[in-house]
Protein backbone atom coordinates (compact mmCIF):
# COMPACT_ATOMS: atom_id res chain seq x y z
CA UNK A 1 0.00 0.00 0.00
CA UNK A 2 3.29 2.49 0.96
CA UNK A 3 4.23 1.50 -2.38
CA UNK A 4 1.34 2.40 -4.33
CA UNK A 5 0.96 5.47 -2.89
CA UNK A 6 4.59 6.45 -3.60
CA UNK A 7 3.87 6.01 -6.87
CA UNK A 8 1.03 8.06 -6.58
CA UNK A 9 3.50 10.94 -5.49
CA UNK A 10 5.50 10.60 -8.30
CA UNK A 11 3.45 10.10 -11.14
CA UNK A 12 0.78 13.22 -9.56
CA UNK A 13 2.45 16.06 -11.37
CA UNK A 14 1.92 14.34 -14.65
CA UNK A 15 -1.19 15.35 -15.89
CA UNK A 16 -3.48 13.02 -17.08
CA UNK A 17 -2.50 9.08 -16.53
CA UNK A 18 -0.83 10.54 -13.00
CA UNK A 19 -4.95 11.06 -12.55
CA UNK A 20 -5.61 7.58 -13.17
CA UNK A 21 -2.74 5.84 -11.13
CA UNK A 22 -3.69 8.05 -7.92
CA UNK A 23 -7.63 7.03 -8.74
CA UNK A 24 -6.26 3.66 -8.49
CA UNK A 25 -4.21 3.83 -5.53
CA UNK A 26 -7.00 5.49 -3.41
CA UNK A 27 -9.06 3.05 -4.82
CA UNK A 28 -6.95 0.49 -3.39
CA UNK A 29 -6.10 2.73 0.26
CA UNK A 30 -9.83 2.66 0.21
CA UNK A 31 -10.72 -1.00 0.00
CA UNK A 32 -8.02 -1.79 2.49
CA UNK A 33 -9.58 0.51 5.02
CA UNK A 34 -12.80 -0.61 4.10
CA UNK A 35 -11.90 -4.74 4.41
CA UNK A 36 -11.82 -5.35 8.22
CA UNK A 37 -14.90 -3.46 8.98
CA UNK A 38 -16.93 -4.84 6.35
CA UNK A 39 -15.20 -8.37 6.82
CA UNK A 40 -16.35 -8.34 10.42
CA UNK A 41 -19.95 -7.45 10.22
CA UNK A 42 -20.16 -9.92 7.35
CA UNK A 43 -19.19 -12.44 10.38
CA UNK A 44 -20.76 -11.46 13.02
CA UNK A 45 -23.90 -10.05 11.09
CA UNK A 46 -24.33 -11.42 7.48
CA UNK A 47 -23.35 -15.25 8.51
CA UNK A 48 -25.32 -15.47 11.98
CA UNK A 49 -28.38 -14.60 9.71
CA UNK A 50 -27.58 -17.03 6.79
CA UNK A 51 -27.19 -19.65 9.41
CA UNK A 52 -30.53 -18.71 10.56
CA UNK A 53 -32.38 -19.16 7.88
CA UNK A 54 -30.42 -22.72 7.39
CA UNK A 55 -31.27 -23.77 10.63
CA UNK A 56 -34.97 -22.29 9.97
CA UNK A 57 -35.34 -25.08 6.85
CA UNK A 58 -34.76 -27.84 8.84
CA UNK A 59 -35.62 -30.24 12.41
CA UNK A 60 -33.16 -29.11 14.86
CA UNK A 61 -33.13 -29.77 18.02
CA UNK A 62 -30.94 -29.77 21.12
CA UNK A 63 -32.12 -32.61 23.12
CA UNK A 64 -32.71 -34.77 19.97
CA UNK A 65 -29.20 -33.66 18.35
CA UNK A 66 -29.00 -36.54 15.84
CA UNK A 67 -32.85 -36.32 14.85
CA UNK A 68 -31.78 -33.36 12.54
CA UNK A 69 -32.97 -33.40 9.02
CA UNK A 70 -34.23 -30.74 6.47
CA UNK A 71 -37.90 -30.12 6.53
CA UNK A 72 -38.35 -27.50 4.48
CA UNK A 73 -40.86 -24.51 5.47
CA UNK A 74 -42.40 -26.52 7.86
CA UNK A 75 -41.08 -24.18 10.99
CA UNK A 76 -42.90 -21.57 9.09
CA UNK A 77 -45.97 -22.71 9.16
CA UNK A 78 -46.00 -24.52 12.31
CA UNK A 79 -44.75 -20.82 13.64
CA UNK A 80 -47.43 -19.14 11.61
CA UNK A 81 -50.71 -21.15 12.47
CA UNK A 82 -49.99 -21.36 16.26
CA UNK A 83 -51.80 -18.27 18.52
CA UNK A 84 -48.53 -18.14 20.44
CA UNK A 85 -46.76 -16.32 17.44
CA UNK A 86 -49.75 -14.15 16.95
CA UNK A 87 -50.28 -12.83 20.25
CA UNK A 88 -46.64 -12.35 20.58
CA UNK A 89 -47.14 -10.27 17.46
CA UNK A 90 -50.03 -8.66 18.45
CA UNK A 91 -48.70 -7.49 21.75
CA UNK A 92 -45.07 -6.18 19.49
CA UNK A 93 -47.25 -4.23 17.48
CA UNK A 94 -49.39 -2.60 20.50
CA UNK A 95 -46.31 -1.53 22.41
CA UNK A 96 -44.26 -0.60 19.01
CA UNK A 97 -47.07 1.83 17.68
CA UNK A 98 -48.43 2.82 21.44
CA UNK A 99 -45.19 3.56 22.64
CA UNK A 100 -43.62 5.28 19.71
CA UNK A 101 -46.33 7.84 19.76
CA UNK A 102 -46.09 8.87 23.25
CA UNK A 103 -42.44 9.07 22.65
CA UNK A 104 -42.95 11.61 20.04
CA UNK A 105 -45.59 13.87 21.88
CA UNK A 106 -43.63 13.77 24.93
CA UNK A 107 -40.22 13.91 22.93
CA UNK A 108 -41.66 17.07 21.33
CA UNK A 109 -43.05 18.66 24.28
CA UNK A 110 -39.59 17.94 26.37
CA UNK A 111 -37.38 19.47 22.94
CA UNK A 112 -39.59 22.27 23.34
CA UNK A 113 -39.00 22.98 26.81
CA UNK A 114 -35.50 22.84 26.58
CA UNK A 115 -34.98 24.57 23.54
CA UNK A 116 -37.12 27.56 25.86
CA UNK A 117 -35.86 26.66 28.97
CA UNK A 118 -35.16 29.62 30.93
CA UNK A 119 -33.32 28.71 33.75
CA UNK A 120 -31.27 25.60 34.21
CA UNK A 121 -30.20 24.74 30.62
CA UNK A 122 -27.74 23.01 31.73
CA UNK A 123 -29.99 20.77 34.21
CA UNK A 124 -32.73 20.06 31.99
CA UNK A 125 -30.05 18.55 29.44
CA UNK A 126 -28.06 16.60 32.03
CA UNK A 127 -31.53 15.43 33.92
CA UNK A 128 -32.73 14.23 30.42
CA UNK A 129 -29.61 12.31 29.50
CA UNK A 130 -30.23 10.37 32.96
CA UNK A 131 -32.82 7.75 31.34
CA UNK A 132 -30.47 7.71 27.80
CA UNK A 133 -27.75 6.41 30.36
CA UNK A 134 -29.65 4.06 32.36
CA UNK A 135 -28.89 0.84 31.70
CA UNK A 136 -32.42 -0.41 30.11
CA UNK A 137 -32.28 -3.45 33.03
CA UNK A 138 -31.74 -1.15 35.00
CA UNK A 139 -34.73 1.05 34.03
CA UNK A 140 -37.11 -2.37 33.20
CA UNK A 141 -36.41 -3.10 37.62
CA UNK A 142 -37.11 0.43 38.27
CA UNK A 143 -40.70 0.32 36.94
CA UNK A 144 -41.25 -3.64 37.76
CA UNK A 145 -39.93 -2.79 41.54
CA UNK A 146 -41.98 0.49 41.33
CA UNK A 147 -45.11 -1.56 40.42
CA UNK A 148 -44.22 -4.57 42.50
CA UNK A 149 -47.46 -5.43 44.88
CA UNK A 150 -45.17 -5.84 47.87
CA UNK A 151 -42.24 -3.23 47.65
CA UNK A 152 -43.58 -0.93 45.17
CA UNK A 153 -44.77 2.87 46.16
CA UNK A 154 -46.95 2.54 42.91
CA UNK A 155 -49.05 0.58 43.95
CA UNK A 156 -50.31 2.27 46.97
CA UNK A 157 -50.24 5.65 46.34
CA UNK A 158 -52.31 5.84 43.52
CA UNK A 159 -54.25 3.32 45.08
CA UNK A 160 -54.11 0.62 41.83
CA UNK A 161 -56.25 -2.62 42.39
CA UNK A 162 -55.61 -5.06 41.04
CA UNK A 163 -52.04 -4.43 41.23
CA UNK A 164 -50.92 -3.54 37.22
CA UNK A 165 -48.69 -6.26 37.10
CA UNK A 166 -50.62 -9.16 37.79
CA UNK A 167 -53.15 -8.23 34.95
CA UNK A 168 -52.63 -8.46 30.70
CA UNK A 169 -52.97 -4.41 30.20
CA UNK A 170 -51.29 -3.44 33.68
CA UNK A 171 -48.12 -5.35 32.45
CA UNK A 172 -48.40 -3.85 28.93
CA UNK A 173 -49.29 -0.35 30.31
CA UNK A 174 -46.13 -0.84 32.64
CA UNK A 175 -43.82 -1.96 30.28
CA UNK A 176 -44.68 0.60 27.83
CA UNK A 177 -43.98 2.89 30.78
CA UNK A 178 -40.70 1.91 31.17
CA UNK A 179 -39.95 2.24 26.90
CA UNK A 180 -41.03 5.70 26.86
CA UNK A 181 -39.30 6.42 29.88
CA UNK A 182 -35.74 5.43 28.59
CA UNK A 183 -35.78 6.32 25.27
CA UNK A 184 -38.03 9.41 24.52
CA UNK A 185 -34.83 11.65 25.79
CA UNK A 186 -33.46 10.14 22.63
CA UNK A 187 -36.18 11.64 20.18
CA UNK A 188 -36.10 14.50 22.26
CA UNK A 189 -32.74 15.41 21.66
CA UNK A 190 -32.75 14.41 18.08
CA UNK A 191 -36.33 16.92 17.80
CA UNK A 192 -33.80 19.32 19.56
CA UNK A 193 -31.38 19.36 16.78
CA UNK A 194 -33.91 19.98 14.70
CA UNK A 195 -35.31 22.94 16.36
CA UNK A 196 -31.94 24.83 16.77
CA UNK A 197 -32.11 24.44 12.83
CA UNK A 198 -35.58 26.37 12.43
CA UNK A 199 -34.32 30.16 12.15
CA UNK A 200 -36.27 32.37 14.23
CA UNK A 201 -37.01 34.92 11.99
CA UNK A 202 -39.36 32.77 10.21
CA UNK A 203 -41.67 32.49 13.75
CA UNK A 204 -41.19 36.25 14.27
CA UNK A 205 -42.40 37.11 10.83
CA UNK A 206 -45.35 34.63 11.05
CA UNK A 207 -46.02 36.02 14.73
CA UNK A 208 -46.32 39.13 12.99
CA UNK A 209 -48.92 38.29 10.25
CA UNK A 210 -50.94 36.91 13.39
CA UNK A 211 -50.41 33.12 13.17
CA UNK A 212 -51.23 30.93 16.43
CA UNK A 213 -48.63 29.09 18.82
CA UNK A 214 -50.78 26.26 17.00
CA UNK A 215 -50.00 27.73 13.47
CA UNK A 216 -46.37 28.25 13.82
CA UNK A 217 -45.91 24.73 15.42
CA UNK A 218 -48.14 22.91 12.48
CA UNK A 219 -47.09 25.41 9.26
CA UNK A 220 -43.48 25.92 10.47
CA UNK A 221 -41.63 23.42 13.09
CA UNK A 222 -43.71 20.16 11.75
CA UNK A 223 -42.67 20.98 8.14
CA UNK A 224 -38.65 21.36 8.80
CA UNK A 225 -37.98 19.09 11.61
CA UNK A 226 -39.56 16.41 9.73
CA UNK A 227 -35.69 15.01 8.44
CA UNK A 228 -34.74 14.76 11.85
CA UNK A 229 -38.02 13.35 12.71
CA UNK A 230 -38.68 10.64 10.48
CA UNK A 231 -35.14 9.24 11.27
CA UNK A 232 -35.81 8.95 14.93
CA UNK A 233 -39.12 7.55 14.60
CA UNK A 234 -37.45 4.91 12.02
CA UNK A 235 -35.26 3.92 14.58
CA UNK A 236 -37.25 3.66 17.56
CA UNK A 237 -39.90 1.84 15.44
CA UNK A 238 -37.13 -0.74 14.51
CA UNK A 239 -35.78 -0.51 18.41
CA UNK A 240 -39.43 -0.79 20.03
CA UNK A 241 -40.08 -3.70 17.74
CA UNK A 242 -37.13 -6.07 18.99
CA UNK A 243 -37.92 -5.04 22.54
CA UNK A 244 -36.79 -7.97 25.18
CA UNK A 245 -34.92 -6.66 27.55
CA UNK A 246 -37.25 -4.74 29.47
CA UNK A 247 -39.51 -7.46 28.78
CA UNK A 248 -37.40 -9.91 30.19
CA UNK A 249 -37.17 -8.51 33.36
CA UNK A 250 -41.10 -7.08 34.04
CA UNK A 251 -42.96 -9.89 33.15
CA UNK A 252 -41.10 -12.26 31.33
CA UNK A 253 -43.87 -13.17 28.84
CA UNK A 254 -46.36 -13.05 32.02
CA UNK A 255 -49.96 -12.33 31.84
CA UNK A 256 -49.58 -12.91 27.95
CA UNK A 257 -47.18 -9.76 27.35
CA UNK A 258 -45.09 -12.15 25.38
CA UNK A 259 -42.92 -10.31 22.63
CA UNK A 260 -42.02 -11.86 19.33
CA UNK A 261 -38.36 -11.31 20.38
CA UNK A 262 -39.00 -13.08 23.85
CA UNK A 263 -40.66 -16.01 22.07
CA UNK A 264 -37.71 -16.45 20.11
CA UNK A 265 -35.23 -16.36 22.88
CA UNK A 266 -38.24 -19.18 24.43
CA UNK A 267 -37.97 -21.37 21.53
CA UNK A 268 -33.87 -21.52 20.98
CA UNK A 269 -32.55 -21.15 24.28
CA UNK A 270 -35.29 -22.71 26.84
CA UNK A 271 -36.59 -25.26 24.81
CA UNK A 272 -33.70 -25.62 22.68
CA UNK A 273 -35.36 -25.67 19.18
CA UNK A 274 -33.49 -24.27 17.19
CA UNK A 275 -35.48 -24.70 13.81
CA UNK A 276 -38.49 -23.72 14.81
CA UNK A 277 -36.20 -20.62 16.77
CA UNK A 278 -34.87 -19.88 13.84
CA UNK A 279 -37.35 -19.64 12.28
CA UNK A 280 -39.27 -17.07 14.50
CA UNK A 281 -35.95 -14.75 14.32
CA UNK A 282 -35.86 -15.32 10.75
CA UNK A 283 -39.51 -13.54 10.75
CA UNK A 284 -38.41 -10.91 13.06
CA UNK A 285 -36.11 -9.74 10.55
CA UNK A 286 -38.56 -10.12 8.20
CA UNK A 287 -40.64 -7.70 9.30
CA UNK A 288 -37.89 -5.32 10.41
CA UNK A 289 -36.89 -5.07 6.88
CA UNK A 290 -40.45 -4.38 5.86
CA UNK A 291 -41.12 -1.79 8.42
CA UNK A 292 -37.61 -0.01 7.34
CA UNK A 293 -38.73 -0.54 3.67
CA UNK A 294 -41.68 1.19 4.37
CA UNK A 295 -39.99 4.55 5.78
CA UNK A 296 -37.59 4.98 3.24
CA UNK A 297 -40.11 4.46 0.77
CA UNK A 298 -43.02 5.49 1.64
CA UNK A 299 -42.39 7.98 4.52
CA UNK A 300 -39.35 9.54 3.61
CA UNK A 301 -36.81 9.11 5.68
CA UNK A 302 -33.31 9.16 4.07
CA UNK A 303 -30.70 8.62 6.94
CA UNK A 304 -28.22 8.02 3.46
CA UNK A 305 -27.99 11.73 3.78
CA UNK A 306 -26.83 11.33 7.27
CA UNK B 1 -35.65 35.57 25.34
CA UNK B 2 -36.83 38.52 26.57
CA UNK B 3 -39.90 38.72 24.04
CA UNK B 4 -41.67 35.59 26.77
CA UNK B 5 -44.89 37.14 28.32
CA UNK B 6 -44.85 36.41 32.17
CA UNK B 7 -47.29 34.24 31.98
CA UNK B 8 -45.43 32.25 29.35
CA UNK B 9 -42.08 32.44 31.83
CA UNK B 10 -44.19 30.57 34.12
CA UNK B 11 -45.33 27.80 31.92
CA UNK B 12 -41.93 26.96 30.57
CA UNK B 13 -40.50 27.31 34.43
CA UNK B 14 -43.18 24.59 34.81
CA UNK B 15 -42.52 22.33 31.87
CA UNK B 16 -38.74 23.00 33.31
CA UNK B 17 -39.90 21.34 36.91
CA UNK B 18 -42.22 18.91 35.40
CA UNK B 19 -39.31 17.51 32.67
CA UNK B 20 -36.86 17.26 35.63
CA UNK B 21 -39.19 15.21 37.57
CA UNK B 22 -40.30 12.79 34.66
CA UNK B 23 -36.28 12.43 34.38
CA UNK B 24 -35.15 11.67 37.61
CA UNK B 25 -38.05 10.04 39.91
CA UNK B 26 -37.01 6.16 38.77
CA UNK B 27 -33.69 6.71 39.43
CA UNK B 28 -33.78 8.74 42.90
CA UNK B 29 -36.88 5.64 43.75
CA UNK B 30 -34.18 2.82 42.57
CA UNK B 31 -31.23 4.47 44.92
CA UNK B 32 -34.03 5.25 47.62
CA UNK B 33 -35.44 1.44 47.60
CA UNK B 34 -31.58 0.56 47.49
CA UNK B 35 -31.03 2.40 51.22
CA UNK B 36 -33.83 0.51 52.44
CA UNK B 37 -34.09 -2.13 56.08
CA UNK B 38 -34.89 -5.67 55.43
CA UNK B 39 -37.51 -4.88 57.89
CA UNK B 40 -38.68 -1.32 55.90
CA UNK B 41 -38.22 -2.49 52.52
CA UNK B 42 -42.13 -3.36 52.44
CA UNK B 43 -43.60 -0.13 53.49
CA UNK B 44 -44.34 1.09 50.06
CA UNK B 45 -42.91 4.46 50.69
CA UNK B 46 -41.18 6.64 47.84
CA UNK B 47 -38.56 7.46 50.71
CA UNK B 48 -36.94 5.36 53.36
CA UNK B 49 -37.36 5.65 57.01
CA UNK B 50 -34.39 4.34 57.78
CA UNK B 51 -31.24 4.48 55.74
CA UNK B 52 -28.31 1.36 55.32
CA UNK B 53 -26.19 0.08 53.11
CA UNK B 54 -26.26 -3.48 54.16
CA UNK B 55 -27.75 -3.53 50.46
CA UNK B 56 -24.31 -2.63 48.88
CA UNK B 57 -22.41 -5.00 51.04
CA UNK B 58 -24.34 -7.86 50.05
CA UNK B 59 -24.68 -7.22 46.49
CA UNK B 60 -20.52 -7.27 46.58
CA UNK B 61 -19.91 -10.03 49.19
CA UNK B 62 -22.53 -12.53 48.90
CA UNK B 63 -21.72 -14.98 46.41
CA UNK B 64 -23.35 -13.31 43.88
CA UNK B 65 -20.93 -12.74 41.33
CA UNK B 66 -21.61 -9.50 41.19
CA UNK B 67 -17.84 -8.18 41.36
CA UNK B 68 -16.70 -10.78 38.55
CA UNK B 69 -19.99 -9.91 36.87
CA UNK B 70 -18.75 -5.84 36.93
CA UNK B 71 -15.00 -6.26 35.78
CA UNK B 72 -16.39 -8.83 32.85
CA UNK B 73 -18.67 -5.78 31.49
CA UNK B 74 -16.17 -2.94 32.20
CA UNK B 75 -13.62 -5.09 30.19
CA UNK B 76 -15.73 -6.15 27.34
CA UNK B 77 -17.34 -2.92 26.95
CA UNK B 78 -13.76 -1.39 26.73
CA UNK B 79 -12.50 -4.06 24.17
CA UNK B 80 -15.65 -3.60 21.95
CA UNK B 81 -15.26 0.16 21.84
CA UNK B 82 -11.52 0.17 21.04
CA UNK B 83 -12.32 -2.57 17.96
CA UNK B 84 -14.54 -0.75 17.23
CA UNK B 85 -13.22 2.65 16.90
CA UNK B 86 -9.97 1.19 15.13
CA UNK B 87 -12.11 -0.66 12.48
CA UNK B 88 -14.58 2.27 11.83
CA UNK B 89 -12.62 5.21 11.92
CA UNK B 90 -10.39 3.22 8.75
CA UNK B 91 -13.87 2.90 6.95
CA UNK B 92 -15.27 5.99 7.74
CA UNK B 93 -11.36 7.66 6.82
CA UNK B 94 -11.89 5.89 3.43
CA UNK B 95 -15.81 6.57 2.86
CA UNK B 96 -15.56 10.72 3.46
CA UNK B 97 -12.12 10.94 1.77
CA UNK B 98 -11.62 8.58 -0.84
CA UNK B 99 -13.49 8.10 -4.53
CA UNK B 100 -14.20 4.08 -4.85
CA UNK B 101 -17.10 2.44 -5.97
CA UNK B 102 -19.12 0.86 -3.65
CA UNK B 103 -19.29 3.32 -0.98
CA UNK B 104 -22.64 3.53 -0.93
CA UNK B 105 -23.37 -0.01 -0.49
CA UNK B 106 -20.72 -0.48 2.62
CA UNK B 107 -22.95 2.40 3.84
CA UNK B 108 -26.25 0.63 3.32
CA UNK B 109 -24.65 -2.56 4.54
CA UNK B 110 -23.55 -0.68 8.12
CA UNK B 111 -27.36 0.41 7.92
CA UNK B 112 -29.18 -2.94 7.55
CA UNK B 113 -26.68 -4.00 9.99
CA UNK B 114 -27.52 -1.70 12.58
CA UNK B 115 -31.35 -2.53 11.67
CA UNK B 116 -31.12 -6.54 12.19
CA UNK B 117 -32.65 -7.20 15.08
CA UNK B 118 -30.48 -9.33 17.67
CA UNK B 119 -32.56 -12.36 18.15
CA UNK B 120 -31.75 -13.21 14.70
CA UNK B 121 -28.46 -12.83 14.98
CA UNK B 122 -28.15 -14.51 18.58
CA UNK B 123 -29.37 -17.87 17.25
CA UNK B 124 -26.43 -18.92 14.75
CA UNK B 125 -24.02 -17.51 17.31
CA UNK B 126 -25.89 -19.68 20.12
CA UNK B 127 -25.26 -22.86 18.06
CA UNK B 128 -21.90 -21.87 16.44
CA UNK B 129 -19.79 -20.53 19.76
CA UNK B 130 -20.92 -23.88 21.74
CA UNK B 131 -18.69 -25.66 19.09
CA UNK B 132 -15.78 -23.49 18.49
CA UNK B 133 -15.08 -22.66 21.91
CA UNK B 134 -16.54 -19.40 22.01
CA UNK B 135 -19.60 -19.83 24.38
CA UNK B 136 -19.40 -18.12 27.75
CA UNK B 137 -16.09 -16.57 26.53
CA UNK B 138 -15.14 -12.41 26.45
CA UNK B 139 -14.56 -12.92 22.91
CA UNK B 140 -18.01 -14.90 22.17
CA UNK B 141 -19.76 -11.71 23.90
CA UNK B 142 -17.12 -8.90 21.74
CA UNK B 143 -17.71 -10.31 18.60
CA UNK B 144 -21.70 -9.77 18.75
CA UNK B 145 -21.01 -6.35 20.18
CA UNK B 146 -19.38 -5.58 17.43
CA UNK B 147 -22.12 -6.10 15.13
CA UNK B 148 -23.76 -2.91 16.46
CA UNK B 149 -20.74 -0.90 17.50
CA UNK B 150 -19.24 -1.08 14.30
CA UNK B 151 -22.51 0.47 11.95
CA UNK B 152 -22.76 3.05 15.18
CA UNK B 153 -19.71 4.33 15.05
CA UNK B 154 -19.05 4.15 11.44
CA UNK B 155 -21.82 6.67 11.11
CA UNK B 156 -20.90 8.94 13.76
CA UNK B 157 -17.57 9.14 12.88
CA UNK B 158 -18.33 9.82 8.94
CA UNK B 159 -20.71 12.18 10.11
CA UNK B 160 -17.66 13.87 12.37
CA UNK B 161 -15.06 13.44 9.89
CA UNK B 162 -17.02 15.77 6.97
CA UNK B 163 -16.21 18.39 9.31
CA UNK B 164 -12.84 17.91 9.63
CA UNK B 165 -10.49 20.60 7.52
CA UNK B 166 -9.10 17.88 5.06
CA UNK B 167 -7.02 20.89 2.83
CA UNK B 168 -4.72 19.97 5.71
CA UNK B 169 -4.25 16.41 4.56
CA UNK B 170 -3.60 18.12 0.96
CA UNK B 171 -1.14 20.07 2.43
CA UNK B 172 0.82 17.50 3.99
CA UNK B 173 0.66 15.36 1.23
CA UNK B 174 1.80 18.39 -0.74
CA UNK B 175 4.30 18.36 1.88
CA UNK B 176 5.47 14.77 0.82
CA UNK B 177 3.71 12.34 3.14
CA UNK B 178 1.79 9.31 1.68
CA UNK B 179 -1.83 8.90 2.00
CA UNK B 180 -1.28 6.99 5.23
CA UNK B 181 1.15 9.29 6.54
CA UNK B 182 -1.54 12.20 5.88
CA UNK B 183 -4.34 10.27 8.20
CA UNK B 184 -2.05 8.87 11.01
CA UNK B 185 -0.49 12.57 11.54
CA UNK B 186 -2.22 14.82 10.59
CA UNK B 187 -6.02 13.70 10.53
CA UNK B 188 -5.74 11.64 13.29
CA UNK B 189 -5.24 14.30 16.21
CA UNK B 190 -8.00 16.60 14.38
CA UNK B 191 -10.52 13.47 14.43
CA UNK B 192 -9.81 12.46 18.33
CA UNK B 193 -12.99 14.35 19.26
CA UNK B 194 -15.39 12.69 16.88
CA UNK B 195 -13.70 9.15 17.70
CA UNK B 196 -13.97 9.73 21.46
CA UNK B 197 -17.61 10.72 20.71
CA UNK B 198 -18.20 7.53 18.50
CA UNK B 199 -16.41 5.47 21.39
CA UNK B 200 -18.48 6.73 24.54
CA UNK B 201 -22.10 5.86 22.20
CA UNK B 202 -20.34 2.37 21.37
CA UNK B 203 -19.28 2.01 25.08
CA UNK B 204 -22.73 2.35 26.36
CA UNK B 205 -24.03 0.39 23.71
CA UNK B 206 -22.07 -2.37 25.05
CA UNK B 207 -22.83 -1.83 28.21
CA UNK B 208 -26.19 -1.89 28.11
CA UNK B 209 -26.83 -5.20 26.13
CA UNK B 210 -28.28 -7.69 28.01
CA UNK B 211 -29.81 -10.04 24.88
CA UNK B 212 -26.23 -11.49 23.58
CA UNK B 213 -24.96 -11.31 27.04
CA UNK B 214 -28.10 -13.33 28.42
CA UNK B 215 -27.93 -16.20 25.71
CA UNK B 216 -24.42 -16.47 24.98
CA UNK B 217 -23.45 -16.77 28.54
CA UNK B 218 -23.81 -19.14 31.36
CA UNK B 219 -21.20 -18.41 34.42
CA UNK B 220 -18.98 -16.00 35.80
CA UNK B 221 -16.43 -16.56 33.43
CA UNK B 222 -17.84 -13.48 30.73
CA UNK B 223 -21.88 -13.40 32.33
CA UNK B 224 -22.17 -9.27 32.55
CA UNK B 225 -23.41 -7.08 34.88
CA UNK B 226 -27.04 -6.73 33.52
CA UNK B 227 -27.41 -10.48 33.40
CA UNK B 228 -25.88 -11.15 36.50
CA UNK B 229 -28.92 -8.41 38.03
CA UNK B 230 -31.54 -10.30 36.91
CA UNK B 231 -30.54 -13.57 38.36
CA UNK B 232 -30.55 -12.03 41.92
CA UNK B 233 -32.32 -14.01 44.18
CA UNK B 234 -33.11 -13.50 47.92
CA UNK B 235 -30.29 -15.48 50.28
CA UNK B 236 -33.49 -17.89 50.96
CA UNK B 237 -36.97 -17.93 49.67
CA UNK B 238 -37.84 -16.21 52.20
CA UNK B 239 -36.05 -12.92 51.70
CA UNK B 240 -36.66 -10.63 48.99
CA UNK B 241 -34.47 -9.42 46.29
CA UNK B 242 -35.73 -6.04 45.86
CA UNK B 243 -32.96 -4.13 47.62
CA UNK B 244 -29.75 -6.42 46.73
CA UNK B 245 -31.20 -5.78 43.32
CA UNK B 246 -31.59 -1.67 43.38
CA UNK B 247 -28.84 -2.03 45.06
CA UNK B 248 -27.06 -3.86 42.07
CA UNK B 249 -28.75 -1.58 39.65
CA UNK B 250 -27.25 1.63 41.19
CA UNK B 251 -24.06 0.10 41.01
CA UNK B 252 -24.29 -0.87 37.13
CA UNK B 253 -26.36 3.01 36.15
CA UNK B 254 -24.03 5.21 38.27
CA UNK B 255 -20.29 4.78 36.16
CA UNK B 256 -22.42 5.32 33.04
CA UNK B 257 -24.21 8.50 34.61
CA UNK B 258 -21.34 9.75 35.76
CA UNK B 259 -20.14 9.50 32.14
CA UNK B 260 -23.27 10.94 30.38
CA UNK B 261 -22.99 14.13 32.37
CA UNK B 262 -19.66 14.89 31.89
CA UNK B 263 -19.30 14.00 28.63
CA UNK B 264 -23.07 15.18 27.48
CA UNK B 265 -22.07 17.79 24.99
CA UNK B 266 -20.58 15.08 23.15
CA UNK B 267 -22.87 12.58 23.69
CA UNK B 268 -25.78 14.76 22.72
CA UNK B 269 -24.08 15.92 19.34
CA UNK B 270 -22.71 12.24 18.61
CA UNK B 271 -26.82 11.44 18.86
CA UNK B 272 -27.75 14.33 16.88
CA UNK B 273 -24.77 14.40 14.26
CA UNK B 274 -26.60 12.05 12.09
CA UNK B 275 -29.99 12.63 11.63
CA UNK B 276 -29.77 16.72 11.88
CA UNK B 277 -27.17 17.50 9.51
CA UNK B 278 -28.98 16.76 5.77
Amino acid sequence: MAVAAETTQATTPAAHSGLTDRAKAERKLAYILCAPAVAVMALVAGFPILYAFWLSLRREDLRFPDAGEFVGFANYSAVLTSSTWWGAFANTMIITVVSVILELVLGMLIAQAMYRAIFARTAIRASVLVPYGAVTVVAAFAWRLAFDPATGFATSLFNLDPPPLTTHWGSMFVIITAEVWKTTPFIALLLLGGLALIPDDLYKAAKMDGASAWQRFVKITLPLIKPALMVAVLFRTLDAFRIYDSLFIITRGANDTESVSLLGYEQLVNRLNLGLGSAVSILIFICVMIIAFIFFRFLGASPERR
Amino acid sequence: MDQYTRNQKILWAIGTVVVLFYALIPVVWILSLSLKTPETIGDQRFFPSEFTFDNYSSVFSEGLGFNRAIINSIGIALITTVLALALASMAAYAITRLDFPGKTLILAGALAVSMFPAISVVGGLFNVWRVVGLYDTWPGLILPYLSFSLPLSIYTLSAFFREIPWDLEKAAQMDGATGMQAFRRVILPLAMPGVFTAGILAFIAAWNDFLFANVLTSTDAARTAPVALSFFRGASQFTDPSGAIAAGAVVVTIPILIMVLIFQRRIVSGLTSGAVKG
